[in-house]
């Protein structure tokens, strides 16, 4: 697929991916999938997203070919991609902080490398392909575990990695009350992870309703339509006996809805690096002392948080893009004890060539979108 | 309730939960969570202190002044040109990720590049469509209308406004052209009088 400009994508033979660096490796794409993030970019609210990209920063597949610096993977082995693009030797990735690996995104500092993000990440084509470039192979891609169902794999590439993190963010302790602000993918996967950790109460916020079913089942969570309150942190603070909760986490990111203003300046007319209405809630849920903990993707542009509530509350604010190969051992015994089924929020798989009306369907929120999965050579 | 020091009740106890939700507590432990930001574990996965061979620069590649030099990898997509192109090295060159004007040049320079490549696509066999490249056709095929309404959708309020912030610049642009059209057809007849007199 190829980025034709905000709300268009389309597909379009590209030249194949070379080997340009002795560590590369060029993977042949078996599963990739839309991530929410991935509409930040389809939104044209990521700057430096440059028409004739390649999306998509989940995905599975096999080895092609290998550069001649590559010494554990060989053609034909099945691997997972982690998201982040890491060189595993700089002062960052030393100390587990993949996500901030500092030797591959020369456009900035800020962020480390992500497939198919933008210029800002690094100016790397992503997955939603036939064949990807992997820098690093040696360092970031995993081969799949026999045991392990490829659809749950892909889900360990960025959304379910993602999630865990996010609780883990928390610092949740026993019988903590939990909010999780969004349920998308990766809300979905906090919450679920909130429990492992020993959470007390695990409460889902969002709007849709078909979500926030999912949420009850998959996740066994307490949920609440913020669309049917006039204001849910006044509500989020009547059930926790007006204390609030201990932890909040922010799943949303920059597209949230439930403010227009935030909404039409944001996430419309780009004034904004994000619509920050669910750090915003987030902040205003949790209890004086709590921890926030964001999950959600935001633009380098400045966005109106209420800092000074933050500051006020003595708040412990957490967030990252998520090291997810450092998630993956403890994530594998959780799916192989059957604590976890990641595969079950998949909620449709789109021919690659289908993939416009795809992105449209997720941005949409159509058809009881969760999880759309984009296969290439589907036919 | 914080009114007082106890904390609130909860309606499930540890145990409880542990017979409900399957892995409640499995990661009670902190030292069963995977290490997080912030701490030095030694976790690197590749020889420490080796700096990377460097990747071949194959045009002069665009890079954050903030950085002391090139990254020794970094993505070849899309190499910047055109107008678009000049204003994205112009933002890297000159401005930091600290300055609201990187930012906004580039976010400039993406709209720009949008309408250099929309017009450039008119040059070739393959022109931009509005009805496949936006997925449009799937309102029809993926209930567009009964995933919309009746489910008490918060995003339903404002769509309202989608058309105009989509057809918005194309109608601006559509007025400007036809007043520079109109302003020039007007301007000829009244030259030639000017003469004729």
């Amino acid at each position: 697929m190829v980025y034709r400009g905000p709300y268009k994508v389309r597909v379009e033979e590209k030249d194949m991916p070379v080997i340009e660096h002795p560590g590369d490796a060029i993977v042949r794409v078996e599963l990739a999938s839309i991530c929410g993030s991935d509409l930040h970019l389809y939104h044209g609210m990521m700057p430096d997203t440059r028409v004739g990209m390649t999306f998509g920063h989940e995905f599975i597949g096999v080895v092609e070919e290998v550069g001649p610096g590559v010494r554990n993977l060989q053609r034909g082995d099945r691997v997972m991609v982690p998201f982040n693009i890491f060189c595993g030797t700089c002062w960052f990735c030393a100390r587990g902080l993949y996500a901030n690996c500092h030797n591959v995104n020369p456009n900035a500092t800020a962020v480390g490398g992500i497939y198919g993000y933008s210029h800002t990440c690094g100016g790397y084509d992503g997955g939603q392909a036939e064949f990807v470039r992997v820098p690093f192979a040696d360092v970031g891609p995993v081969v799949i575990p026999n045991w392990m169902d490829e659809e749950d794999a892909v889900m360990l590439t960025d959304a379910l990695a993602t999630g865990y993190f996010g609780a883990q963010l928390g610092d949740i302790v026993e019988n903590d009350v939990v909010v999780v602000f969004g349920a998308g993918p990766v809300g979905l996967y906090a919450a679920k992870s909130a429990w492992l950790m020993g959470a007390g109460r695990v409460i889902v916020i969002d709007h849709l309703e078909y979500r926030l079913e999912k949420a009850r089942a998959f996740a066994h969570a307490e949920t609440y339509n913020f669309a049917e309150y006039d204001d849910i942190v006044v509500h989020m603070k009547k059930v926790t006996d007006h204390l609030g909760a201990d932890v909040a986490i922010d799943a949303v990111g920059a597209e949230a809805d439930g403010n227009f203003i935030q909404h039409v300046t944001a996430a419309k007319l780009k004034l904004q690096g994000g619509s920050p209405v669910a750090l915003n809630w987030a902040i205003d849920s949790v209890r004086k002392g709590g921890t926030v903990s964001v999950m959600g993707a935001y633009g380098p542009m400045f966005s109106a948080v209420k800092f000074g509530d933050a500051m006020n509350k003595g708040l412990t604010l957490r967030m990252n893009q998520c090291h997810v190969k450092r998630q993956w051992p403890r994530l594998f015994e959780h799916i192989r004890a059957g604590y976890l089924k990641p595969s079950e929020i998949i909620t449709h798989r789109i021919p690659l060539e289908h993939i416009a009306e795809g992105y449209h369907m997720f941005s949409a929120k159509l058809d009881g979108c969760i999880k759309p999965l984009v296969v290439p050579n589907a036919g | 309730m914080p009114y007082t020091p106890e904390r609130p009740a909860l309606t499930e106890s540890s145990e409880q939960l542990r017979a409900r939700i399957p892995g409640w507590g499995a990661d009670l432990n902190r030292e069963d969570r995977p290490s997080v930001p912030k701490l030095d574990r030694g976790e690197g996965t590749g020889v420490p202190g080796e700096f990377p061979e460097r990747q071949p620069e194959k045009w002069p590649r665009e890079r954050s002044i903030e950085h002391k030099f090139l990254t020794p990898v970094f993505g070849t997509s899309c190499p910047p040109h055109g107008l678009s192109g000049a204003l994205r090295k112009y933002s890297y060159r000159k401005y930091s990720e600290g300055r609201a004007a990187h930012w906004l040049l580039l976010l400039g320079a993406d709209r720009v590049d949008a309408w250099e490549q929309h017009l450039r696509s008119f040059l070739t066999l393959r022109p931009d469509n509005p009805i496949t490249e936006t997925g449009v056709l799937s309102e029809f095929t993926r209930h567009g209308i009964s995933s919309r309404f009746g489910k008490k959708r918060a995003d339903v309020k404002h769509q309202w406004l989608d058309p105009f912030i989509v057809a918005g610049p194309w109608l601006l642009m559509a007025a400007l052209v036809w007043s520079v059209v109109r302003k020039a057809s007007r301007s000829r007849p009244a030259r030639r009088t000017e003469l004729a007199n």
